[in-house]
């Protein structure tokens, strides 16, 4: 028997070799997860970006599965989703991976997002890592939008007329600038099939592009940690960070633990949740799409809100269009806005604490808003929290210079 | 006592977050309906109701007859004998003969197909729905979830007819208008009000159920799914804990 084992594991060195001769296997292995040095500090934060990625290869595969059973025709779309739902052998299942994966998305890269806020991972020298991951987040957006259209519901059907329609602002080309997208004078049979194309071919090439990108600029220059301090000033006598472990096996075996957990969290939703109560899956989009009957009360899925609530806050509709643009846009900005000599929150003084506090209020607020029917004290209550939202962007630029700040430790806190 | 302080700072900071979610679930629409679809015997008693009284206008076009009998644990035989009154077969689709161009000439508005209706309007407001049905001063039916519904009251039979008593309420705006403040059944039906509460609560359950068929299994499986996943975890957790024993 020890025999035995001894001759296939020297069978499976001398595969290995001959892959290792003609492919950088073994060298790209060590590289990127064996010899890499993470921090060893990640907290609660540092699961969102690897379950992210679990959850893009969610999408992937529940969308294959999807896409062999639906139908992207405005006669068909809505009865193939219910066919999936009912007569697909465990459609059902497969469906709500889907579902409830893009939200889990939004929610994962939300608190990734806001992780870079806290320990200020956007700073010098991951100005870039940020600027992909601002990329990533815009593309994810437009991804969730052309998908939504899909299962060809009311809301799948006047959400988009709200979205496409606002192209239609822009002076002179933004009338045929919503033919062009719509591929139609409406919302058609047309728009539906590109979208289609889109969502499944185009976007999701972008999108695996870009986090290739994301995650070769983060094997660059390393992961930031909670102390914002960079682990390689300080060396050990073998050339690797004092504060550095492997991060394979001491990382992989940690984000095995996090996906367990997500996957609960993911599994109650999907198999006793799956609408959130309307937030997830909207009730209206239980109703065929119908062009003739407007719904009463048309709204974004949750994590469009706040921008939703901040386009509704500005009275004219180009200038609403314009701020919610730069409210997006803004944020691929903020490593430069961000001039604090620290990078943490652990380090910066009580200033930056009331700030983010105040950022992170307004824009769960704006979310909140951005669901509500739109009473007109909601309309002025959205101008506070716009003008919040902004407010956090100027005041980081003015204050970070000259904040207080607290001497940054040698070593990272563990 | 300076760490208490700034917790209460960012608490306060967060109130606005805190005070929507209470006043979202403030207003809440409609009576509870109390319609359970794991309870078999109401699912088949609203299959029944369904067929007789629903089932010749309203299709359910997503429903099949036979996952209807394996859901509600009925035989082929049973579903041909007290379901099926046409000459559809066991497999096909819950659908009727009625040209839909006719019925839009009929009633003003083709009668919408039900599969999906519990998940878009709820098992609550269907119950009140079926019991919103009254006699107007017209001599019409009308509805109080619906106002103006076109369609009629289908169940008066059973329920029997019953006429609004209003009272005057006025706005804040200062215009007074009438409301209704409660019914009063002045013809009765063959049921009972409790027993016709039953009724509607069945057809309520099984519209939930149509809805969504998948929903009596997933919910058992995503259990064991959990249950899984908690041990996994567990397991997991260990794991990590040992290689981590090291790191200091």
């Amino acid at each position: 028997m020890a025999k035995f084992t001894d001759n296939v594991s020297k069978q499976a060195g001398a595969l290995l070799n001959w892959f290792d001769d003609r492919l950088p296997v073994t060298s790209f292995w060590k590289a990127v997860m064996t010899d890499y040095q993470a921090p060893k500090n990640f907290n609660f934060w540092y699961y969102m970006g690897s379950l992210a990625l679990l959850v893009l290869v969610i999408q992937i595969f529940s969308g294959i599965l999807l896409a062999m059973h639906y139908k992207p025709s405005a006669a068909e779309a809505f009865a193939s989703v219910e066919y999936i739902m009912r007569d697909v052998d465990w459609g059902w299942l497969i469906r709500y991976m889907h579902t409830t994966g893009a939200s889990f998305f939004f929610i994962l890269i939300y608190l990734h997002m806001f992780r870079s806020l806290l320990y200020g991972s956007h700073k010098a020298p991951r100005e870039l890592l940020w600027v992909f991951g601002m990329f990533i987040y815009v593309v994810l957006m437009a991804e969730a939008f052309l998908g939504y259209i899909l299962p060809w519901g009311q809301m799948s059907y006047w959400g988009a007329q709200v979205i496409i329609n606002l192209f239609g602002a822009l002076p002179k080309i933004g009338e045929p600038l919503t033919q062009w997208i719509r591929g139609d004078y409406y919302i058609s049979d047309a728009t539906l099939n590109r979208f289609f194309a889109l969502h499944v071919i185009a976007v999701p090439l972008a999108l695996l592009g870009l986090v290739m990108l994301h995650l070769v600029a983060l094997r660059e220059n390393g992961s930031n940690n909670p102390d914002g301090i960079e682990i390689k000033k300080n060396k050990g006598p073998d050339g690797t960070p004092v504060d550095g472990i492997p991060f394979h096996p001491y990382y992989t075996v940690k984000d095995i633990f996090g996906v367990g957990f997500f996957l609960i969290l993911f599994s109650f939703v999907l198999f006793l949740w799956p609408e959130a109560g309307g937030l997830f899956l909207e009730h209206d989009n239980f109703v065929p799409a119908n062009p003739l009957v407007t719904p009463e009360h048309i709204k974004p899925v949750w994590y469009f809100t706040p921008y939703y609530a901040i386009l509704k806050a500005v009275p004219d509709k180009l200038m609403g269009v314009i701020t919610m643009g730069a409210s997006v846009v803004i944020l691929f900005f903020l490593p430069w806005l961000d001039r604090s000599p620290v990078k943490s929150i652990r380090y910066k003084g009580m200033w930056y604490k009331v700030l983010l506090t105040m950022f992170t209020v307004a824009f769960v607020r704006l979310g909140l808003l951005g669901m509500a029917e739109g009473t007109p004290a909601q309309t002025w209550e959205m101008r506070i929290w716009t003008l919040v939202y902004f407010m956090f962007f100027v005041l980081l630029f003015f204050m970070s210079p000259k904040g207080k700040t607290k001497p940054e430790p040698e070593r990272v806190t563990h | 006592m300076k760490k208490f302080a700034s917790y209460l700072f960012f608490a306060a900071l967060l109130l606005p977050v805190a005070s929507f979610t209470v006043s979202a679930s403030a207003g809440a629409g409609v009576e509870h309906s109390g319609a359970n679809i794991n309870d078999r015997a109401s699912l088949q008693r609203g299959a029944k109701w369904y067929v007789n009284y629903c089932l010749g206008c309203h299709t359910l076009s997503y429903m099949r007859y036979n996952r209807l009998a394996e859901d509600l644990n009925l035989t082929e035989d049973m579903v041909m004998q007290n379901l099926i009154f046409t000459d559809s077969k066991f497999g096909e689709t819950m659908d009727i003969a009625m040209n839909p161009e006719h019925a839009k000439n009929w009633f003003g508005k083709t009668p919408p197909d039900l599969s999906l209706i519990g998940r878009s309007r709820g098992a609550d407001w269907l119950y009140a729905y079926l019991r919103g049905f009254y006699r107007d001063e017209n001599g019409g039916w009308n509805n109080t979830m619906l106002p103006n519904a076109s369609m009629p009251h289908v169940l008066w039979r059973l329920q029997g007819i019953q006429t609004p008593v209003y009272r005057q309420e006025t706005s804040e705006s200062g215009y007074t208008h009438d409301v209704i403040d409660h019914f009063v059944l002045t013809t009765p039906g063959t049921q009972t009000p409790h027993e016709f509460d039953e009724t509607t609560r069945d057809i309520a359950a099984f519209l939930d159920y149509t809805g969504e068929p998948a929903k009596l299994k997933r919910k058992g499986i995503g259990v064991w799914v959990i249950l899984f996943l908690v041990l996994f975890t567990f397991i997991a957790y260990l794991l990590k804990a040992e290689y981590w024993r090291d790191i200091h």
